[in-house]
């Protein structure tokens, strides 16, 4: 038998019965029916599978459940409030900043926090969204659109527009 | 089931390793965890995520707790303003996702010889300190790592922090990874540099290498052919020669031991013109 753990997932508090040893991606697309966080390369190294814990970025394929039980995680699903969609998430559809769409969710929710955080503004804000979104790899096109939506949307935040 | 357990304070963390040795000590797990799903589930986990962490500064040192993240190591000022090589290269740690959870503890317990933060504190002479139950103890960083993935930590044994010294006035600090980008891929050849400047002469040369041997290395053969010389071209051209007596570069997957020998010189040669210039 497995100890249930439970993990704050978008505001809610989730009880799942699952080895500690279970990835936080496994945990969140097969045990909890959120399937907008994507596996790319299971490995870390593409960002496809970026949440938050406890608000900051981490790839959920190297973090194991142990490490979320009583902890907050946020995915691509809780970004939005309601209806009204994230700066980001708004910005990336208004722009363009997205292809086949593998990448986007983790892209969404690394840049929703990084703009959040107060990142991304002022004279070089693109050399910012270059290195603190570097470990978000898009393979269909390339990231001008990517790069413009979260510049657009850091200027948002900071204007105060949700 | 898998035991998981997850130490209440740093005490707590030191008394729990000594009573489960078999357990897997888990921090960021930036590295462990990689394909998790396809790894023998262990024993048990100790999760130390969270403990050791900190950056405290004083008159002589900078004491870094083992579970510091490379996030918080990237943007301290206070370690920016006196080791500004030691946050110069946390932003090259794998990508914002890596940083956040990776710490330096997990670097050092590792000490892969391509671990991003090892060269820097090799150059920055940095003391290792580790604890158990039976006590605590330091260890220089160049004596910690024993061989490829090997290092002096005891079975009962947690690290808890990383010390490194003031450098003194007048001193040096180089950084440079080269790799096929700065983000998330391993590095080809990396190397670091404290070169300590008296009257237009390098009175004291560290140069911590990664990627080049099967640990990270002190250079100590260029580090000789630095010491007491003036840093001009002269002085980086003999550095660079020297350099080849200190590392065993192979060909793999990432790289060509040709590459890396030419690469390796060619970056202590630049510390060492780059330390002439900043000097004026």
């Amino acid at each position: 038998m497995t100890a249930p753990l439970t993990i704050t997932v978008n505001g809610q508090p989730r009880t799942v019965a699952a080895s500690p040893w279970r990835r936080l991606l496994d945990v969140l697309r097969e045990d909890l029916g959120l399937t907008g966080t994507k596996e790319g390369c299971g490995e870390g190294e593409c960002g496809a599978c970026t949440v938050l814990l406890d608000g900051a970025p981490v790839c959920s394929c190297l973090v194991v459940a142990g490490q979320a039980d009583g902890r907050a995680v946020t995915t691509v699903e809780g970004l939005a409030d309601g209806p009204l969609l994230h700066a980001v998430q708004r910005e990336l559809v208004a722009r363009g900043g997205a292809q086949c769409g593998i990448c986007t969710p983790g892209i969404a929710v690394c840049a929703a926090a990084v703009v959040d955080g107060g990142a991304c503004r002022g004279g070089d804000a693109r050399a910012q969204v270059r290195e603190l979104l570097a470990g978000n790899i898009c393979r269909c096109t390339g990231y001008q659109l990517i790069v413009d939506a979260i510049v657009a949307a850091a200027a948002d935040v900071e204007r105060g527009q949700p | 089931m898998t035991a998981y357990l997850r130490p209440t304070d740093d005490a707590h963390a030191i008394a729990l390793r000594a009573a489960h040795a078999d357990y897997l000590v888990l921090a960021g797990g930036t590295d462990l965890l990689v394909a998790a799903h396809h790894k023998p589930v262990p024993v048990g986990i100790l999760d130390i995520a969270g403990r050791f962490a900190g950056i405290s500064v004083d008159a002589d040192a900078a004491r870094i707790g083992a579970g510091t993240t490379w996030r918080a190591i990237a943007t301290s000022a206070e370690l920016a303003a006196t080791w500004p090589i030691l946050p110069a290269a946390a932003r090259e740690v794998g990508a914002l996702q890596i940083q956040t959870r990776g710490t330096i503890g997990g670097n050092l317990a590792t000490s892969s010889p391509v671990g991003d933060g090892l060269p820097v504190l090799l150059a920055l002479d940095a003391t290792i300190h580790l604890a158990s139950v039976r006590g605590a103890r330091a260890v220089p960083y160049r004596a910690f790592c024993t061989g490829y993935r090997t290092t002096a930590l005891g079975a009962d044994e947690l690290i808890t922090a990383v010390t490194v010294p003031r450098p003194a006035p007048g001193t040096y600090l180089g950084w440079r990874k080269v790799g096929t980008r700065a983000a998330q891929s391993i590095s080809k050849v990396m190397a670091a540099c404290a070169l300590e400047l008296v009257d237009g002469r390098i009175a004291a040369a560290r140069f911590g290498v990664g990627a080049v041997a099967a640990r990270p290395i002190r250079a100590a053969a260029a580090e000789a052919a630095a010491t007491g010389q003036p840093p001009t071209a002269a002085t980086a051209a003999a550095v660079a020669a020297a350099l080849r007596h200190d590392i065993t570069p192979i060909d793999d997957v990432r790289s060509t031991a040709a590459y890396r020998l030419e690469v390796a010189g060619n970056l202590l040669a630049r510390f060492v013109t780059n330390a002439g210039r900043a000097q004026g």
